[in-house]
């Protein structure tokens, strides 16, 4: 009980923090909204190809501006040494953890929302056919994202290219995680359900999520208070 | 001592290598494949222990992480960078091979992407190690990071399987027959011998490790002056 | 006598194989006020983190009133004011204040947090941003969100520097209430006099050791280089 009342306090920290700046949230806005400009270039948009790119297309879109947000959120603690005033609270990291990835998580899940119609825009798609589906997706695929980027976002925050560093390291382990979402979200832009072999997909997200989730709370008080 | 044990075992490990390069040599071709099946008593051993190493690593990372023991920390990074040596040797080979059967370096099957994804991650060790300064949180750091590294492992391979079933697949050799008793015992030699050199290099390495922090504490000192 | 409120057993630290924190051994009853002074890189700052609970001793036993500060529940009786205000630039000062009340499980946050601004004397800015705020501001806030839990134990680390004076004065009203009230207080510092006044106790850290642990008497206070010239290095 105690532990849900301190994520909720930390999430809310941060949500306000950011709403009142709008640094994190207004640059990755734009960051996808300029990658998804400059990959209509990188290939014919019209509704076959895009049909069959679109999951990877998105995905790309989310997980370059999902870093941005990623960045922020241990990076927003550096100043005045706010890390330090949590550390010393009897906030357990697990709970640190928590607060923060759900912060992480309602960003990037809201810059999704905006690139996805931008996308139908620019593409010409109808991709809400699959809707609920395709929420779901986006929810599990944004978690793992969320959930080891929260990790690393702290592993990273002390490191002089850490802008560099976060991607560098949290891309490869997302690899299975983008496999399934891209896979998924390809099929549900297109408008087919999720179904036969493909749910094997929504599996391996499912079990991603909770791996990953499980692997940094235990490590988080360690990453944190050593 | 240790560094008699050290040349001990690179002297067996030679004498067990050069007189099965000889046996190898003398096996007769593959019916299909010619020469170039032997690139496999090269390229299986090191896939194999790389393996190994990641799972020397992890169970390093974690006693670190328990202990507080910088010997765990020395040894993950020693088998962590002769693992990396390794799976480059198991890269490469298969490369080769890929090239002379299937006429091309690099086909994006299952077993090959999930080497290359397990060499990037590892190799992300190595640099989030280089970038970090003070030992204490560079050990649990790069600790941490080889937990997830290893779980990722496994998962990785089997998502890029399904994904690979679902999309065409690239033709894979077909093993019509069996193995022959003599190829495998050749090629378990090679494990053997190809298992001390990974020790031995991994010895070598945490030697190293261990003469840096030595290195490390003595400037410490210095600047403490 | 009074129970021990800090006890430091036989305490190292180390960044690789380099102690920088070497068999460190101290007892500070309660209402006792203890500073550590040295040199900087002596390890004042590592010393107060370990006690504070958010970094780990190589070997040895920390304790805060009996428990380790490692566990959540001991540090809801420790106050840290570190070199950093650890206060938030975007929210308000009523914001920082209240969040951390509820981080730290204050029944009423909100009362905890206005107390806290009058008594430093920032009530009429409570809802500017901090961002806004002059130094000194910023500096009598961060003494607020130390204080703001009633922690039994304030860890201090330089707590003098770089304040204007208002926030000297505020400090020292405040430092010398909790005295007062039997709270503990361990303070790390450069600016002696300011510090010896208030300290009941002196310790200081010499490379890593502690070189010397006593009471303050008065030729301290007459001459605060007295320590040093006695127990530190040349």
């Amino acid at each position: 009980m105690r532990f849900l009342r301190q994520v909720a306090v930390i999430t809310a920290k941060d949500l306000r923090a950011e709403m009142r700046t709008k640094e994190a949230i207004n640059a990755s806005f734009a960051f996808a909204i300029v990658i998804l400009l400059i990959l209509s270039f990188a290939f014919d948009p019209t509704e076959e190809t895009t049909r069959e790119i679109s999951g990877g297309l998105l995905w790309i879109v989310f997980t370059f501006a999902g870093t941005l947000v990623l960045n922020r959120s241990f990076a927003r603690e550096l100043p005045n040494d706010c890390l330090d005033g949590l550390l010393a609270a009897p906030v357990p990291g697990s709970a640190l953890f928590v607060g923060k990835a759900l912060a992480n998580f309602v960003f990037i899940l809201a810059v999704e929302m905006v690139a996805l119609p931008v996308f139908g825009i620019f593409y010409n798609v109808r991709w809400t056919r699959q809707f609920w589906p395709l929420m779901l997706v986006l929810v599990l695929g944004t978690w793992g994202l969320t959930a080891i980027g929260t990790v690393f976002s702290a592993l990273t925050v002390n490191i002089r290219l850490r802008e560099v560093m976060l991607p560098l390291l949290v891309y490869p382990l997302m690899i299975p995680m983008l496999l399934g979402a891209m896979r998924l979200t390809a099929l549900l832009v297109a408008g087919q359900p999720i179904a036969g072999d493909d749910t094997v997909w929504l599996r391996l997200l499912f079990g991603f999520d909770i791996i990953f989730t499980a692997l940094a709370l235990v490590l988080m008080e360690t990453v944190l208070r050593g | 001592m240790r560094q008699k044990v050290i040349f001990a075992m690179l002297a067996l490990a030679a004498i067990i290598f050069v007189r099965n390069l000889y046996v190898i040599s003398m096996l007769p071709d593959e019916v299909n494949q010619g020469q170039i099946f032997r690139i496999i008593f090269f390229h299986v051993p090191a896939a194999a222990a790389a393996m190994t190493g990641s799972a020397v690593a992890l169970m390093a990372s974690v006693l670190f992480l328990i202990k507080k023991d910088f010997f765990y920390d020395s040894l993950a990074v020693a088998v962590t960078e002769v693992g990396l040596a390794f799976l480059a040797v198991n890269l490469v080979t298969g490369s080769i091979w890929a090239r002379v059967i299937w006429g091309v370096w690099w086909a994006w099957d299952p077993r090959l992407t999930s080497a290359l994804i397990c060499w990037i991650l590892y190799a992300g060790y190595m640099i989030l190690r280089q970038a970090l300064e003070e030992p204490t949180q560079r050990a649990t750091f790069a600790a941490v990071y080889s937990i997830f590294a290893f779980t990722d492992v496994p998962i990785v391979y089997f998502s890029i399987r399904w994904w690979r079933t679902i999309h065409p697949q690239p033709v894979f050799f077909s093993k019509n027959g069996s193995f022959p008793a003599d190829w495998l015992r050749a090629l378990l030699v090679n494990v053997v011998a190809i298992f001390l050199f990974y020790a031995v290099l991994t010895m070598i390495r945490l030697r190293q490790e261990q003469t840096q922090r030595e290195i490390d504490y003595l400037r410490r000192t210095a600047h403490a002056m | 006598m009074s129970a021990v409120a800090v006890d430091c057993a036989g305490v190292w630290k180390f960044y690789g194989d380099f102690p920088a924190l070497r068999d460190i051994s101290f007892q500070v009853p309660e209402g006792r006020c203890l500073a550590l002074i040295g040199r900087n890189g002596a390890g004042k700052t590592t010393l107060l983190r370990i006690l504070a609970g958010f970094s780990r001793a190589g070997r040895g036993q920390t304790k805060i009133l009996g428990t380790s500060p490692r566990e959540a529940d001991a540090r809801r009786r420790i106050g840290f004011l570190g070199h950093g205000i650890a206060i938030y630039d975007e929210l308000s000062a009523l914001e920082n204040l209240r969040l951390f009340g509820k981080l730290y499980g204050l029944p009423d946050p909100d009362h905890a947090a206005r107390h806290w601004l009058e008594r430093t004397g920032l009530e009429r800015v409570r809802d500017g941003l901090v961002r806004e705020f002059s130094r000194g501001m910023r500096q009598r806030l961060a003494v607020a969100r130390a204080l703001l839990h009633n922690p039994s134990v304030l860890l201090l680390d330089e707590p003098f520097t770089a304040l204007d004076d208002r926030a000297i004065t505020v400090l020292q009203s405040v430092l010398r209430d909790a005295l007062a009230e039997g709270r503990t207080v361990v303070m790390s510092t450069h600016q002696l006099r300011e510090a010896l006044e208030l300290a009941t106790d002196v310790g200081l850290i010499s490379r890593g050791r502690l070189a010397f642990h006593g009471e303050r008497t008065p030729e301290m206070l007459s001459d605060p280089g007295w320590v040093y010239a006695r127990y530190g290095e040349a």
